[in-house]
């Protein structure tokens, strides 16, 4: 295993409904690579895509050595994916926004301790904007 | 300190009484739900068999008779089974010819369901999960289907198809053409009615064929299922109504279009005591939930969350967006709503648990141990039509311990949505009103088209490219407004559209109804000051239209 393997967790994180999109007409979906993160440069480029589904590599420990945690996701997705000023389409009063459903691997985050969950290599994490139009 | 540990334990303590002894009143309550199910389907079992197959159900039958006003058959049956008069060898053997004796009108009594009703439901009832039982259960079930849209009507469709009892039906709302394309019940003939009105017409003959105009007594053919009784209500839901009317109903349905009755629904869903099948659908995705289910006193972990389980907040008012604003795929929001049917009959249909032995439910003292409940598990299914793949069913939590609706905490109530105490409108908030720009920065669309189109102006188009498509203005350059104001405004200066703006030209911003453009007029005074002189063209193209060109495409 190389030194960035060990230090990094892979993640699969998805946007069913891209969260900054709301306010406008089109899906932006936010898509990340190892090499894009580490590029650390663009903009709107690296937040607009056409794909949903985007494998990250999170820091296997946060800013205070602790094993990253989702709430540390969502933190990092914020300062590491989102250029977008409307951080609170997203976050709001340090959480994810009302609206927006979590899931860890198919479940609902508050089945998995919400934000203390502590993310495994290979987890899939789904951010779902919920609907309200019939 | 010591007092109030001593009012909390007493606290607790009650609690703990309250909930064991609700848990067996709810035990009895299954119990006697389940007898008297039994003794319905039972009856209506022998009344199928009064022919007299079996012979041992043939008394019960004929008591059954009695109480009908087919006398003579009844004593027929009871003369030639050897009850009364002369005896006769076998029942099997003399119930033959009462069969033929009684004609048409003996044969609508011997079975459960009409004539028409075998040939109509024969094929789902040859399924074990349906079966005559499942099909009993659905003629006696009362279903109301809230929001006849796009979800409502495919879900009243099938369920008044597979035979529901009773179907209520509620919209306060009129058809209008750009409905017709996903809501398939209302047709060109009944734009500008009431929904309520159109549904009644496309499931049964409806009884005021009055109501639009070119109907005619050849409509009483076209409808769907004359054997349901529909029960219409041209309304939309109030809270101090809705508990009264979902206690008349079995289960409700969900399909309306909005958070405030989302909420409203779920409470009063709660409060009456009703499971909940709520669908949503905006664009290529829906996502169905079942809620409440099985329905228990608030406080109870066993029942399955209520909507406010799962969304404790809504959303921010600026966050929500409706199908016209965001678009709709018919089929999309179909699937939603036959899924809805789908999951309605399988609540309906549901064979009751086993009840639990004797000696639980006899027991009443308070150490006893609850009946054991089967594990409800909550999922949340999600669809999206342009992903791999389609469906996705996702693990939901259970019933929330402070939810504000189902648990002891509650604070919705039957008196605070009757009060209006529990205020939908100020839970689920507004919109921020836009503040209007100066009239310096605004112009009418009729002003607009008197300028003079020799390339002395710019007109930037703000609608995403796919609205752009449909219909544009020769000459005008389209910049999508996504909400982000930098972004735009970067985008903007690329295109070209904001350079030389020392030259005098004058900038016009143009959207689908005039709201975005007074964003993009606000973004580029933010971002370029006030030395570029930009307006918007009030109203967008809505407005063109009805200033401008009547030709112009209203979608």
């Amino acid at each position: 295993m190389t030194a960035e393997q060990t230090k990094n967790i892979p993640l699969k994180v998805e946007f069913t409904y891209a969260p900054l999109t709301e306010l406008g007409s089109h899906d932006i979906i936010l898509k990340l690579s190892e090499e894009q993160l580490t590029f650390n440069s663009g903009g709107l480029e690296l937040l607009f895509s056409d794909q949903r589904k985007h494998n990250v590599s999170l820091p296997r420990n946060d800013l205070a050595g602790e094993p990253s945690n989702v709430g540390f996701l969502v933190t990092w997705l914020c300062e590491n994916l989102m250029k977008d000023p409307r951080k609170e389409m997203f976050v709001l009063d340090d959480s994810v926004r009302p609206g927006i459903l979590v899931l860890i691997n198919d479940a609902d985050w508050e089945l998995e301790g919400e934000e203390n969950y502590e993310l495994q290599a290979g987890d899939e994490v789904v951010f779902v904007s919920t609907l309200h139009g019939g | 300190m010591d007092m109030f540990t001593t009012t909390d334990t007493h606290l607790t303590f009650l609690r703990t009484q309250i909930a064991s002894t609700e848990s067996q009143l709810r035990t009895l309550k299954a119990q006697l739900a389940q007898a008297e199910l039994s003794a319905q389907t039972a009856r209506q079992l022998h009344e199928a068999y009064q022919g007299g197959f079996p012979a041992e159900w043939i008394e019960e039958t004929l008591g059954a008779l009695d109480d009908s006003s087919e006398r003579d058959i009844a004593r027929k049956l009871r003369q030639d089974g050897g009850f009364e008069g002369a005896p006769t060898p076998a029942p099997a053997a003399v119930a033959v010819p009462v069969l033929d004796a009684g004609g048409a009108k003996a044969r609508a009594g011997r079975w459960p369901l009409a004539d028409e009703e075998y040939k109509r439901y024969g094929r789902q009832m040859i399924m074990p999960e349906i079966g005559l039982h499942g099909q009993l259960r659905l003629k006696n079930a009362k279903v109301l289907v809230v929001g006849l849209g796009g979800l409502g009507c495919p879900a009243a469709a099938y369920l008044a198809g597979a035979g529901v009892g009773t179907l209520g039906l509620m919209d306060g709302d009129t058809v209008e053409v750009s409905n017709l394309h996903r809501q398939i019940a209302h047709k060109v003939r009944t734009v500008g009615g009431m929904k309520v009105d159109s549904a009644v017409e496309f499931l049964q003959a409806y009884v005021k064929l009055q109501t639009f105009a070119s109907s005619s007594p050849s409509d009483l053919v076209c409808s769907l299922n004359p054997n349901v009784k529909y029960a219409p209500y041209r309304s939309h839901l109030s809270p101090d109504k809705a508990v009264a009317i979902f206690e008349r109903y079995d289960l409700v349905l969900d399909c309306t279009d909005h958070p405030t009755s989302r909420y409203l629904i779920s409470d009063a869903c709660v409060l009456a005591g009703k499971p909940l099948v709520s669908a949503s659908a905006l664009k290529t995705e829906g996502q169905l939930l079942v809620l409440n289910n099985p329905p228990r006193a608030p406080g109870d972990a066993s029942s399955g969350p209520c909507y406010r389980c799962i969304f404790p907040k809504p959303p921010p008012a600026d966050a929500i967006q409706s199908c016209g604003e965001g678009g709709i795929l018919g089929p999309v929001v179909g699937v939603m709503g036959v899924l809805q049917a789908l999951e309605a009959i399988r609540l309906l249909t549901a064979k009751p648990p086993a009840p639990p032995p004797m000696t639980d439910w006899m027991d009443l003292s308070m150490d006893s141990t609850p009946p054991v409940t089967p594990e409800v598990k909550p999922t949340m299914l999600m669809f999206s039509a342009y992903n791999t793949p389609q469906f996705r069913s996702v693990r939901l939590r259970s019933r929330r311990t402070d939810c504000a609706a189902c648990s002891y905490q509650a604070t919705v109530t039957q008196h605070s949505l009757t009060t209006g105490s529990t205020d939908y409108i100020a839970f689920c908030g507004s919109t921020t009103p836009l503040d209007p720009l100066p009239p310096e920065s605004r112009i009418s669309a009729r002003d607009f088209a008197r300028l003079p189109t020799d390339g002395s102006n710019i007109l930037i188009d703000v609608r995403d490219e796919t609205q752009y498509s449909i219909c544009a203005l020769r000459g005008s350059t389209n910049i999508p407004w996504n909400g982000n104001a930098e972004a735009w405004v970067q985008d903007a200066v690329k295109r070209g559209v904001m350079s030389g703006y020392e030259d005098g030209r004058e900038r016009f911003v143009v959207c689908r109804l005039g709201n975005d453009s007074q964003l993009v007029v606000r973004a580029v005074r933010e971002w370029l000051g006030s030395a570029v002189r930009v307006r918007e063209i009030e109203g967008g193209f809505r407005a063109w239209r009805e200033g401008v060109d009547r030709s112009w495409p209203k979608y």
